[in-house]
């Protein structure tokens, strides 16, 4: 006869995973207080660290959410290096603080915004957007920040002003990926203007209602959800307003694979691979790619007459 | 059972069974990280390369060093690159595109990588089923040029990694790297050098 030994922990005892994250978030937030209050540095400005005020939005999705766990150690960010878990590795040297981001180009109001002004831009919002990666993997995240269109109309665009340039912080010294010219640094990204001003545009300062952690593009990216995840700079020091459309970092090492303006788009395949469907991170299945990443009804009408093959 | 340790065939084999005892260690800590088959597929892939670059380096050491019974393991490492091979291609079948023959058919047929890669791992199971002793002796000196085909296999394989990444070439260019060494290394003229090379050191000391 098989005697099973008695179950010592009632599975009531073991502290459900929201409890023990909080706690240890509530420790982490301690521990951050402690050393900043040594170094004599902003405390509120760590990863980890849960970010005021934040309000919800109609930004949510019924899909179940990537585990924090996995957004924050299974990142494409090149300037830390082309391994999916560099850039958890090797982010913790960048610098979030001060940090600026330059306005500029044709604009009527230009100027330079350091976080703390960016911070207070616009109310913060948490918006769940589905992330497609190029590579054919995806994830659900719940990000912090606040629409792009809010920053654009305080810099007052002229009528030049038909597309917008991000552009990454480059300085190999904090970005150790960037010592290996695997793309032609700094990293470029644009939108056209209409997209920039797409309500879905997010510029994130957070990530699961907290402070951004380095690895995901700290301390201030793009998000732009019906694009493949390269289109959303990360670690942006300069928004640049122009008249020609921007040549990206993509568009630069491989144009016949990047394209401008690539929209997640099940139809058009990537020279070498198909874009058909994608594996969420999570899942064993994988599940048919949504044209427009699901998010057609927001963007299509932008793109309507133009052919999407053509401009990839 | 003594006579089992003391026995190098046993080291080797135990040896190239690491990669798999790995994986599996991994699999069972959650060790695979946010993207296991994603892992899994890459890390089979990896130790399929491997195991061939160590199998051509067979003959080549072999006649840099003159330890002939090098060759006696030779068979063991081919197959166990053809073992990860077939672990590599049955995650891509069954955890990658989970047995959908449609899907596979056109991922053979139109991603490049996936074409390359799958015609190295059709010309491995021909020399994979005709590596025993009795398909020598059957085979003749057929046998030689028909695994001459391992040359062609080894440059599919680097290709289909070259292919696959997006854009560090990195760690598929060292593949390329130490294959075209292998290659160079068999070239007859070199072979001669080689030789000509180790028959003076051989001599010079009584001359």
């Amino acid at each position: 006869m098989l005697i099973r030994p008695p179950n010592d922990i009632l599975s009531s005892e073991i502290t459900p995973h929201e409890v023990y994250r909080e706690r240890r978030r509530f420790m982490q937030g301690m521990g951050v207080l402690a050393a900043g209050a040594a170094l004599g540095v902003a405390a509120d400005v760590e990863a980890g660290v849960r970010l005021a005020g934040v309000r919800g939005s109609a930004y949510t999705l019924n899909e179940a959410k990537t585990p924090y766990k996995s957004v924050t150690t299974y990142n494409n960010f090149y300037e830390f290096g082309t391994g999916k878990s560099d850039p958890a590795e090797n982010a913790g040297g960048l610098n979030t603080r001060p940090w600026t981001v330059a306005v500029e180009g044709e604009v009527n109001k230009p100027g330079v915004y350091d976080m703390d002004m960016l911070l207070k831009l616009a109310p913060l919002e948490e918006r769940v957007y589905r992330m497609r990666c190029v590579e054919g993997w995806s994830m659900v995240i719940p990000w912090v920040g606040f629409p792009l269109h809010e920053l654009i109309r305080r810099a007052n665009p002229t009528g030049n002003a038909r597309y917008v340039e991000f552009v990454t912080l480059h300085d190999p010294g904090q970005m150790p990926g960037q010592r290996s010219r695997v793309l032609d640094w700094p990293y470029v990204e644009g939108l056209r203007m209409d997209e920039a001003m797409n309500p879905l545009t997010l510029l994130a300062v957070g990530l699961y209602g907290e402070v951004l952690p380095n690895q995901n593009g700290a301390p201030i990216r793009l998000v732009v959800p019906w694009k493949y995840g390269f289109k959303s700079a990360k670690s942006i020091v300069r928004i640049r307003f122009v008249e020609k459309q921007p040549l990206t970092a993509w568009m630069k090492a491989t144009p016949s694979e990047y394209g401008f303006y690539s929209n997640v788009n099940p139809q058009v395949d990537h020279p070498r691979w198909s874009q058909a469907r994608e594996r969420r991170i999570g899942e064993f299945f994988k599940r048919d790619t949504l044209m427009f990443n699901g998010y057609g009804a927001q963007v299509a009408q932008m793109y309507r007459g133009m052919d999407l093959k053509r401009y990839f | 059972m003594r006579r089992v340790f003391h026995n190098p065939r046993f080291w080797v084999f135990a040896v190239c069974l690491l990669p798999l005892t790995r994986l599996i260690v991994l699999g069972f800590s959650g060790g695979l990280g946010a993207n296991p088959i994603e892992f899994i597929t890459r890390s089979l892939g990896t130790w399929t390369l491997v195991g061939l670059m160590v199998t051509l380096s067979v003959t080549p050491l072999r006649r840099l060093t003159g330890h002939a019974e090098l060759i006696r393991y030779r068979r063991m490492l081919g197959l166990f690159a053809f073992f990860y091979a077939c672990l590599h291609f049955v995650t891509y079948i069954w955890l990658d595109q989970f047995f959908d023959p449609a899907a596979i058919v056109k991922d053979i047929v139109k991603r490049p990588f996936i074409t390359v890669g799958f015609a190295a791992f059709v010309l491995l199971v021909p020399l994979a089923l005709t590596s025993t002793h009795a398909m020598m002796r059957r085979l003749g000196r057929r046998w030689q040029q028909l695994h001459r085909l391992v040359y062609a296999i080894a440059i599919l394989g680097v290709i289909h990694y070259l292919w696959l990444v997006k854009k560090d070439l990195t760690d598929p260019l060292v593949y390329a790297v130490v294959l075209t060494l292998l290659l160079v290394l068999r070239l007859p003229w070199v072979v001669h050098a080689l030789q000509a090379v180790r028959s003076s050191r051989r001599v010079s000391p009584q001359s």
